[in-house]
């Protein structure tokens, strides 16, 4: 079955440490971070610090590092460009998935919870392998297939109507927040390709200088690659970048079927 | 276990089954079906005179009675064959249970659906 239940040695203990705010400190806010070394052999735990936001920046991912470079460097994490742009900061924050150098503490009510990205294995605290999301990505060939030898004097030409239509699928950043809130995706990890690789998928299908339309929906004509998508739309919910992955698949869809009709 | 199959090689697994298009369009095609089907069955069931054994007998043997609930009989049951294979294939990560669970849907709806049928055709023709 699918597994509704945490294995015994995933089971999240509350009893983490606590760190208190420094005295003086008026404007308090406490963060819950997840916390777990799978080579320790202990459970996972959440830590507790008291962060003074007057002594902070705004966003969730300041506040993190400001607890790595000031009060316990031992928390572990990804982050790279700090707007948004390089996909690494991705968690579960406040109970979905985002980017943490774009999720705005005062925009969360009460204490901030921090998991890392749900279902995936975790390397440490908040970094998890993304190792099969990445896989995923590589198995949908994104890149430009194309039998028409390029013009040998120029680009390959693109109309600026055929080039709206990429538009919401090329801008996606696999930050996995995506694939790893998609409660199919949770069943089946390793048969279901996920929103994001969908939609990078789709980015190819629609581009109007890509010869290889047929052979990639036939790669994607199965039960599990492409079809395990109910329309649950929590992957549209929680993109940071405001895509719609689940459009992207419905359209995929349409085309399986517009080819045999 | 270290993993020797390259992550790719593990996402690509077995290659596409070349086939899930056909389930999905005739699971959609069964549903549009069953709408007319079921207000039809609602409005017909409240249409009549009683519920005693007599009226409902009666209103059965009509050809146009027969041949709709066949075919609601019909198409309900394939609908829900393909429903629950997705359920399954949703839910049951063990393939052997998975393969096992399909059959049984399978063979269940078809025992089910051929019941309905011979039982309908029965009271039909019985006249
Ligand atoms: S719409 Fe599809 S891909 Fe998106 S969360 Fe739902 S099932 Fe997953
Ligand atoms: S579609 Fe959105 S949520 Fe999914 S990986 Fe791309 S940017 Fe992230
Ligand atoms: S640090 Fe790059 S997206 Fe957050």
């Amino acid at each position: 079955m699918a597994e509704f239940t945490l294995p015994a040695n995933s089971i999240v203990k509350t009893n983490g440490q606590v760190f208190t705010a420094p005295e003086g400190a008026t404007n308090v806010r406490t963060f819950k971070i997840y916390r777990y070394d799978p080579d320790s052999g202990e459970n996972p735990r959440v830590d507790s610090y008291d962060i003074d936001l007057d002594d902070c920046g705004p966003m969730v991912l300041d506040a993190m590092l400001k607890i790595k470079n000031e009060i316990d460097s031992t928390l572990a994490f990804r982050r790279s460009c700090r707007e948004g742009i390089c996909g690494s900061c991705a968690m579960n924050i406040d109970g979905g998935n985002g980017l943490a150098c774009t999720t705005s503490i005062a925009d969360i009510e009460g204490d901030v919870v921090i998991y890392p990205l749900p279902h995936q294995p975790i390397i440490k605290d908040l970094v998890s392998d993304l190792t099969n999301f990445y896989a995923q990505y590589a198995s949908i060939e994104p890149w430009l297939k194309s039998d028409t030898p390029a013009p040998p004097d120029r680009e390959r030409l693109q109309s600026p109507e055929d080039r709206e239509k990429l538009d919401g699928a090329y801008e996606c950043i696999m930050c996995a927040c995506c694939s790893t809130s998609c409660p199919s995706y949770w069943w089946n990890p390793e048969r279901y390709l996920g929103p994001a690789a969908l939609l990078a998928s789709y980015r190819w299908l629609v581009d109007s200088r890509d010869d290889a339309t047929g052979e990639r929906l036939d790669e994607l004509e199965d039960p599990y690659k492409l079809y395990r998508c109910h329309t649950i739309m929590n992957c549209a919910q929680v993109c940071p970048k405001g895509l719609n992955p689940a459009k992207a698949i419905a359209e995929t869809k349409r085309m399986m079927v517009q080819r045999r009709l | 276990m270290k993993r020797t199959r390259t992550p790719l090689s593990q996402v690509k697994g077995l290659g596409s089954a070349k086939e899930g298009t056909g389930h999905f369009w005739v699971q959609r095609l069964t549903a549009l079906a069953l709408v007319p089907l079921v207000i039809w069955l609602c409005f017909a069931i409240a249409a009549l005179p009683g519920m005693d054994y007599v009226s409902v007998r009666e209103w059965l043997s009509q050809p146009t009675t027969a041949i709709l609930m066949i075919l609601l009989i019909s198409v309900g049951f394939f609908h829900a064959r393909l429903g629950l294979q997705e359920v399954a294939i949703d839910y049951i990560s063990d393939h052997a249970v998975r393969t096992i669970t399909f059959i049984a849907i399978t063979f269940g709806a078809a025992i089910l659906a051929v019941t309905g049928i011979f039982s309908v055709l029965r009271i039909a023709l019985a006249g």
